[in-house]
């Protein structure tokens, strides 16, 4: 597995290196001062050095490293969801128990890989036990609304983001000690995609894909970074149990899954009034900003590896 | 007090300060707002809307640390007066200015109290509702206390904050708090205009901090 995880590090490396590169011509030759554009171009690049950081460091403390780092980002993205939705007072407790209880022990579950209860402990107890005490505490204004945006909140924030660090309980046969690749091809294809849309988009966008939702969506960045991503799938193949040919269509669907994600975040910030979920990431906005794909992604890809690969 | 125990408390301020804005990060990802001033060392007034017993470390968790060293919450005395574990941590822990609002001996007088604090170079964070709004609206009726400190010492800028979020983060009643987002949002200086009433003064200043709330429609 060493072999394979150089190999990808000095690859995200020379892509880092080479983006850096090239914004700092682009900036050089361009008129000053430089437009919001490449100055936003140069902060996601920035950003994106200390995340691969973060994540190469939380890879080489494995299980351990990936659980509390996926714990972190759903307590980020939980904090970011709630804050952007209509809260009472009466909601305090259940508030709580959000980031108090059901993030901590949704990732033991994961830590423990008792899958059973993985799959059911949000969708089954935490969705009807949630709105129980909020009906408890009396308050029924906006009722409807508030319980929906708080299941909403944890099924996108903490059911779906632990689907990530989940992906290491699986047990593909062949494959065993090797799961942590898994994530990596995941992220890698995903985040993968992300910028070849948003890349595919600047150069060549003109028509645009669901201007009510999203104006930055277009078909060709869509259609461009979808293939590109799906090849990238294929081409990083042998850090997975996938033939170059299945690599390839498991990152188209996980990619789809990602620009589905991304849709459906946007629709949720147009309705708030928001233009990002939040600060915490330099350049890209909120934590939400920089994983509404991998959410939408995970869950789909890691049922497809357990329905397809494992025994 | 002597010099040990001077340096013993200088230390404990210090440390706490650190931790708590530390803290108030952590759960609130606290962001100040620059919007019509800039951080600054020189001696001010900030004045802010106040629901929780947090707003005040959140607004100096966006100071500074030299600002925050000298900059001084006044906080009521009848409350934080009242037991000598409660003037333990507002004083010494949190180095706050102590105004008893029902005074009587001369030496109470909360004005003087709180010019004493300028005169040493000192800032201040005021909460001019006089006390945590637990009202539907979304700021109250300030008291007097800003027009006459503003009038003692003109040179002494008034900055309005908004405090975002913090109702909801530590509602009335609760001591966990939720960790939700919150900004802190500072405004341009409002100062007494040449012979402006109290009255008058004290609806400038209202209305100027109610206009930096950045989303109005949220507050329940």
């Amino acid at each position: 597995m060493r072999h394979e995880i150089s190999i990808l590090i000095i690859g995200l490396l020379a892509v880092l290196t080479t983006a850096s590169i090239v914004a700092t011509i682009l900036s050089a030759r361009a008129p000053k001062p430089l437009s919001s554009t490449l100055v936003n171009l140069t902060q996601r690049i920035n950003a994106w050095w200390v995340m691969v950081a973060l994540m190469t460091v939380a890879f080489f403390f494995g299980r351990y490293g990936m659980t509390i780092l996926f714990a972190l980002i759903s307590f980020a993205a939980l904090r970011e969801f709630v804050t952007l939705t209509h809260t009472r007072r009466s909601d305090h407790w259940v508030l709580l128990g959000m980031f108090g209880i059901i993030i901590p022990f949704q990732y033991w579950l994961v830590w423990t890989a008792w899958y059973g209860l993985f799959v059911i402990f949000i969708p089954v107890y935490c969705f009807l036990l949630m709105p129980a005490i909020t009906a408890l505490h009396g308050d029924t204004e906006r009722f409807l609304e508030r319980i929906a945006a708080q299941q909403w909140a944890v099924m996108i924030s903490v059911y779906c983001v632990s689907h990530v660090p989940a992906l290491l309980t699986l047990d593909v046969p062949g494959f065993e000690g090797r799961t942590l690749l898994l994530i990596a091809f995941l992220i890698i294809v995903v985040q993968g995609s992300d910028v070849l849309q948003y890349i595919f988009g600047k150069l060549f966008g003109k028509h645009r894909f669901s201007p009510n939702v999203s104006p930055s969506k277009t078909w060709e960045g869509l259609i461009g970074g979808l293939v590109s991503a799906s090849l990238l799938g294929a081409l990083l193949s042998f850090v997975t149990p996938f033939s170059p040919l299945q690599a390839a269509g498991v990152a188209f669907v996980a990619c789809s899954m990602g620009f589905l994600g991304g849709l459906v975040a946007s629709a949720i910030k147009r309705d708030q009034g928001v233009k990002d979920w939040g600060h915490l990431i330099e350049g890209h906005g909120g934590m939400m900003d920089r994983t509404d794909s991998l959410v939408f992604a995970a869950p789909v890809f890691f049922h497809i590896v357990r329905y397809f690969w494992t025994v | 007090m002597n010099k040990l125990s001077l340096k013993t408390f200088t230390l404990l301020q210090t440390v706490t300060s650190v931790g708590l804005s530390a803290l108030a990060r952590m759960v609130t990802g606290v962001r100040p707002i620059w919007n019509g001033s800039l951080p600054s060392e020189r001696q001010r007034i900030y004045f802010a809307n106040h629901t929780s017993h947090g707003d005040f470390i959140l607004l100096s968790a966006c100071l500074s640390e030299r600002e925050r060293a000298i900059t001084h919450a006044v906080a009521a005395g009848e409350y934080w007066g009242k037991s000598r574990l409660r003037r333990f941590i507002a004083q010494d822990m949190l180095s706050s200015v102590l105004i008893n609002r029902q005074w009587t001996r001369p030496e109470e007088n909360p004005i003087e109290i709180m010019l004493s604090v300028l005169d040493q170079g000192h800032s201040l964070i005021l909460f001019p509702e006089g006390t945590r709004n637990m009202t539907d609206e979304p700021l109250l009726a300030f008291r007097s206390g800003l027009y006459n400190l503003s009038t003692a010492r003109p040179e002494v800028e008034l900055i309005p904050c908004w405090i975002e979020n913090m109702s909801r983060v530590l509602p009335k009643g609760q001591f966990l708090p939720v960790p939700l987002l919150c900004r802190v949002v500072f405004g341009a200086p409002v100062a007494v205009g040449p012979g402006e009433e109290r009255r008058a003064f004290l609806e400038r200043a209202h209305a100027a901090l109610l206009a930096l709330n950045p989303r109005p429609e949220r507050d329940d």
